[in-house]
């Protein structure tokens, strides 16, 4: 079977089938399910950390003035690396604020959780990226999912 | 005077860090590319630096061309690929990669600063 690949793409449902595979593997070993979170969003800082590089690399962005450019970088990055376009809303007055809103979570498709995980926030490895990407360009940020 | 590269290294960064304060405090204007480069009458250091405040310095000869694009390339095509890819280098600790090393051989061998002779 001849398909050309791009060796950076994954098919999307690979995809959201490994992370699932990835959770419940973490739920298998560490039984809590605060564990669980906690290893997510410590998974994704780390991820973060080192996918803004990239990130930066390919898109040759420079340093945001502020929040509404970073709003807008972080906006192309989920483009760019979940292939999802979010929107941004609900800034806050003060303009330190803001949401974005994601209308398909290619993490979560074909999910469902369980009563006994009702506290278990599974796509808590994206608050722990963003987290991690912004705090490499010196921006403290806290991201939590709803 | 020899010193260690972590001597060289520690004094480098005292040096940049003062040189770009400086600049900062000087400049009339909000500063956007900061600063990329001095040349004595030996030669020419060039400086390049990520929104994460990595950097990237090149000392060469003083009439070499394209410096800020051969960094620039380094970071984007050699670093990114061969580092950050890489599970086993880890951040803030010095590169050991062989890949790396060849990588960036190489790249700095086929750039216009290398091979470029003074007229």
């Amino acid at each position: 079977m001849n398909r050309s690949v791009d060796p950076k793409k994954v098919n999307s449902e690979l995809f959201t089938l490994t992370y699932g595979a990835l959770v419940v593997q973490l739920l298998n070993d560490l039984e809590s399910v605060e564990d669980v979170n906690k290893h997510l969003d410590r998974m994704g800082y780390n991820i973060g950390v080192r996918l803004v590089e990239d990130f930066i690399a390919r898109s040759s962005a420079d340093k945001c003035y502020d929040l509404r450019e970073t709003a807008d970088k972080l906006q192309a990055a989920f483009r760019m690396y979940l292939g999802i376009s979010p929107s941004i809303a609900n800034w806050a007055p003060a303009g330190d604020e803001f949401s974005l809103m994601i209308d398909t979570n290619p993490l979560t498709e074909f999910v469902e959780l369980p009563d006994t995980c009702s506290n278990m926030r599974y796509s808590a490895i994206l608050p722990g990226m963003v987290r991690g990407a912004c705090e490499m360009v010196h921006l403290e940020v806290s991201f939590s999912v709803k | 005077m020899t010193m260690s590269l972590e001597e060289e290294s520690r004094l480098l960064y005292g040096m940049l860090f003062s040189l770009k304060s400086f600049s900062n405090r000087i400049s009339p204007l909000d500063v956007q590319e900061g600063v990329q480069c001095y040349t004595t009458n030996k030669y020419k250091m060039t400086l390049f630096e990520t929104p994460t405040s990595l950097k990237f310095v090149c000392n060469t000869d003083v009439n070499a061309p394209g410096v800020n694009e051969m960094l620039q390339k380094l970071y984007t095509q050699v670093y990114v690929e061969y580092v950050i890819r890489n599970p086993e280098c880890k951040p803030a600790e010095p590169i050991t990669s062989e890949l790396f090393k060849a990588k960036l051989d190489e790249t700095v061998r086929m750039s216009p600063a290398f091979s470029s002779k003074a007229a």
